[in-house]
């Protein structure tokens, strides 16, 4: 099956969505950062959300898990409203797995207590199964043989993919990358995106920031152009590719096209 | 009697040396005792202070930077003198023992939390959004992910400063503390020899190298592999 085919419920709009980003306003002190910005993610879909630096794609991406706190607007993660005070974001955030463009691992642990300790922690498991649960996560990254390493003693790489290991542990029903293969060098992305490639195959619904315009091409559903703290335009790789409707997103694809 | 036998007759008195040896014993182990004390309270009330001043409440934050700025301006012997010769006047006194203790004990929390928050601050934000972004709370961020790195990063501080302060011990002999300083100079006083000065300071090498290679056995025990 090819990934760029349509696939059940990833027809935007039909499905209820499992992530929904109302008029999302976000400032920095004088900073008007987000102006506005809808956002439904569907179950199964993979929306890739691309723009120059400074339009506001990571800042939005943040706002989906509350790392970032939304001047205003609405977030609702399966139906859990984000920005209600009475919401367990603790236990709202297990359901949302979010990768960082520079890794961000716990450099005192090992890979498998980097993928553990959330399973401990937060979901209170008792070590064997914590472990069990952290190596099959390993083994999905395909780094079972690196569980002992610390991150110190892994390629970037690597660590980006014990990294996706440690989202993907907690089973969230949405991914959030930021910029995931940013940090690395380049003969390093085809392994990250291999692991994205599979965990999209296997029905994640993801919600990618990132400059692999090769990647989007093959594999999102969607693609959301964002430039100036808005969503200028959206639509399928395709179309946003192959026939922009904007200027401005004309330009952009243009110019990262010509590297 | 020549200079040099007058010397050695003053500071290496064989005679003196023995009658002495154990109190000044005596004065090594309640200076263990007491650097042991002050080394836990002031370590783990400096850990504390870090603690709350991570929560940034800002009311909690000013009082936590003035106790802390406070006792690390004013000289341990006046925090000593001021709770050994002034409490009682406000009828509470405290043992020279348990002022020094405590005079000591304030001085470490305040360098340890300053030491400590600076760790705290310098741990990457990002460690920070890893963990709370898989649902571990502010706490468990705290003392899973972010204090094990800080405080592995200001070890070689810290100890420097724990070491600095436990010296201090030797401030309790002005408050009647017969400690090694103490013991050594009551010492001096009945022999009308300073032999015991010299029993002393080797009883502070004897206690206090054996603490700096320890401090750096730390040192190199807690870098994590890379």
């Amino acid at each position: 099956m090819s990934l760029a085919a349509p696939r059940p419920g990833a027809d935007t709009g039909a499905a209820r969505p499992i992530v929904e980003a109302r008029a999302i306003h976000k400032h920095f002190g004088p900073l008007h950062v987000l102006k506005g910005v809808d956002l439904a993610v569907a179950e199964r879909e993979l929306v890739f959300i691309i723009g120059p630096s400074g339009s506001g794609k990571s800042t939005l991406l943040r706002c989906l898990n509350r790392l970032e706190e939304p001047s205003s607007g609405s977030v609702t993660v399966e139906g859990i409203d984000l920005l209600d005070r009475r919401t367990d974001l603790n236990a709202a955030r297990q359901r949302i797995g979010m990768v960082f463009q520079s890794f961000n691992l716990y450099p005192h642990m090992t890979a498998l207590g980097n993928v553990a300790l959330a399973l401990r922690k937060v979901q209170g498991k008792g070590r064997a199964e914590a472990e069990a649960r952290a190596r099959a996560a390993l083994a999905r990254v395909h780094l079972e043989d690196r569980a002992g390493h610390h991150p110190g003693q892994l390629s970037g790489g690597q660590q980006q993919r014990v990294a996706i290991a440690r989202a993907i542990a907690l089973e969230p029903r949405v991914m959030l990358f930021d910029e995931p293969t940013s940090a690395l060098d380049p003969e390093l992305v085809g392994g990250v995106l291999q692991v994205m490639r599979e965990l999209r195959e296997d029905g994640m619904t993801m919600v990618v920031v990132s400059h692999e315009m090769g990647f989007a091409r093959a594999a999102a559903d969607r693609v959301v152009f964002m430039a100036d703290g808005r969503i200028v335009e959206q639509g399928p790789p395709a179309e946003i590719f192959g026939a922009p409707r904007e200027e401005r997103t004309r330009a952009f694809i243009g110019q990262v096209e010509r590297h | 009697m020549s200079n040099w036998d007058r010397f050695l007759d003053s500071f290496f008195n064989a005679r003196v040396a023995w009658e002495y040896l154990p109190r000044i014993v005596d004065g090594f182990w309640l200076t263990i005792l007491l650097a042991l004390c002050i080394i836990a309270s002031g370590l783990a009330a400096g850990l504390g202070l870090a603690v709350a001043r991570s929560l940034g409440l800002r009311p909690l934050n000013w009082l936590i930077v003035f106790l802390v700025d406070l006792f690390r301006a004013l000289p341990p012997l006046v925090i000593i003198a001021l709770l050994y010769f002034g409490l009682p006047a406000a009828g509470l006194s405290l043992s020279g023992f348990a002022a020094t203790w405590l005079s000591l004990s304030l001085v470490l929390m305040a360098f340890a939390e300053e030491i400590i928050w600076a760790g705290i601050t310098a741990t990457p934000r990002g460690q920070w959004e890893a963990a709370r972004s898989t649902g571990l709370s502010f706490l468990q961020t705290l003392g899973w992910v972010v204090l094990p790195q800080a405080l592995r990063m200001v070890i070689p501080p810290l100890t420097n400063r724990t070491i600095a302060i436990t010296k201090g011990t030797a401030l309790g002999s002005v408050v009647a503390v017969s400690e090694i300083l103490g013991a050594a100079q009551a010492g001096v006083s009945f022999s009308f020899n300073p032999t015991p000065l010299t029993l002393g300071a080797l009883a502070y090498v004897v206690l206090f190298v054996p603490v700096v290679i320890l401090g750096r056995w730390i040192e190199t025990r807690f870098a994590w592999k890379r």
